[in-house]
């Protein structure tokens, strides 16, 4: 166990850093994703709904591993055949834009019900004044949706830090892929996944203590 | 007519297959205090939403002050600016305190600048009899107080027709008294106001004008004296008898 924090220490901690970098990129893009989705899903826009809703649909309805494939060798694969044969997503990118879409489609869940949450008369009370429905939306009803939204918004970010792991499978160097090497190199199975367990865990509990902070901080101030 | 505010004509209303307005036509001058009353889903609250359109009306004509709301090509916003709201559930907004919430709109819309926005507010803070609770958030107020802050974050808009979606129905009763006593003071100063109420003793003190409705038409329509005292309809006879 010793021998391997020895040897491996410093590629664990750049692999936790790719992870954590990979987590991050994709919770702003998820974040983006899911507003735009979201509010398409919470207004009265029939073709707006639609697309929402086939959006949402559509990615939930695809397997994270599925959809990293289809991003890294598939999509690639597609642009090539119509002649650029040079194109090619490396795997950060290709794992950026499969897990912003499998999140982004579960916060624009989140970011739906949270809307939709906040009584009907806020918003009417904004447009009663003369202010219009972007900025009642904006001023009045998402700065309370925000408040029910966080819990879920926190656990989601778990869930994505956590779905990184699955991005090992087209060679990302993040923890989960790490793991596997020092696997290979060593043969000490237990050890290895013990470390990498705990390194999760570590980062993960830390994130879930400070979500039950914030929790309890919007909650006084209510 | 010159002097009407609110010109309503030949209004419907449906919700689906139901129909809850069936043919409304009704004129407001300048100054008046409509009263409308009726039993629930005779839709007077439905003809109040809407003259704001916060409803989209089936068919016919809404004209507030000379802008004809149910023309697409109207700036509803810009209409909505001049007509306050006042509703049963409040509806303030939680995440401000008093202060904000009445500033919200005008600053937003820049029909005021921070300042004066501000200094408008405590006037009507003061005039409401709220000025201590500026800063308080919804959640510390009565219901009573509540009512009073929506009624003064409405008139910061300088609004010059009011609408009261059964301004009291949510309060406990010894609350009510404080609320009507707002109303009161507006109408007298000549505010053109439509309230929807369940308040008869309110309705024969301060309306100029009576409207009885039920099943989505305009029964009876006249002075509180013809209409409360001495109605003419058996519906609007039997409906009094049980209120009053």
């Amino acid at each position: 166990m010793v021998m391997i924090i020895q040897r491996y220490g410093t590629m664990l901690i750049g692999a936790l850093g790719q992870t954590l970098l990979l987590t991050l990129l994709s919770l702003v893009f998820a974040m983006v994703i899911g507003m735009i989705f979201g509010l398409m899903n919470v207004g009265h826009n029939r073709l707006l709904n639609f697309i929402g809703t086939v959006y949402v649909d559509a990615v939930r309805g695809v397997p994270l591993i599925v959809l990293a494939y289809f991003i890294y060798f598939g999509v690639p694969a597609g642009i090539q055949s119509l002649g650029f044969a040079n194109f090619r997503l490396d795997a950060l990118k290709a794992g950026t834009i499969a897990l912003s879409m499998n999140c982004g489609a579960y916060m624009a869940e989140i970011i739906r019900a949270g809307i939709q949450s906040v009584d009907r008369g806020q918003m009417e009370a904004g447009r009663s004044l003369g202010m219009s429905y972007g900025a009642s939306m904006w001023l009045i009803v998402i700065p309370q949706a925000i408040r029910t939204m966080i819990p879920s918004i926190i656990n989601q970010f778990i869930i994505t830090l956590k779905d990184t792991s699955i991005l090992s499978v087209i060679g990302f160097p993040e923890l989960t892929n790490v793991g596997k090497t020092i696997m290979g190199n060593t043969f000490k199975n237990l050890q290895a996944w013990a470390i990498v367990g705990i390194m999760y865990m570590v980062v993960i509990v830390t994130l879930s203590k400070v979500s039950k902070k914030i929790e309890r901080r919007i909650n006084r101030g209510r | 007519m010159a002097d009407s505010k609110i010109s309503v004509r030949n209004l419907k209303k449906n919700f689906g297959s139901l129909e809850v307005l069936k043919d409304i036509s009704l004129e407001v001058t300048e100054g008046e205090v409509v009263v409308l009353i009726g039993p629930s889903g005779s839709g007077k609250s439905t003809l109040l939403r809407c003259l704001n359109q916060l409803e989209t009306v089936t068919s016919g004509q809404i004209i507030i002050d000379g802008h004809d709301v149910t023309d697409k090509h109207t700036d509803i916003n810009k209409v909505r600016e001049n007509i306050g709201m006042v509703f049963q559930h409040f509806n303030l907004f939680n995440h401000l305190n008093v202060l904000k919430n009445m500033t919200l709109a005008p600053v937003h819309l820049k029909t005021l600048s921070k300042e004066a926005a501000k200094d408008k507010a405590m006037q009507l803070l003061n005039r409401v009899g709220l000025a201590d609770k500026a800063e308080a958030y919804p959640s510390q107020l009565s219901g009573g107080q509540k009512q009073r802050v929506a009624i003064a974050r409405a008139l910061e808009m300088n609004p010059d027709i009011m609408l009261f979606d059964e301004p009291t129905s949510a309060l406990d009763p010894e609350m009510v008294g404080e609320v009507l006593a707002v109303m009161k003071e507006l109408a007298q100063e000549g505010m053109t106001m439509v309230v929807v109420t369940h308040e008869i003793g309110f309705a024969r003190e301060v309306a100029s004008r009576v409207i009885f409705m039920e099943g989505g038409y305009i029964i009876e329509d006249g002075t509180p004296d013809e209409v409360i005292d001495h109605p003419k309809e058996a519906r609007t006879i039997d409906f009094l008898s049980k209120v009053l």
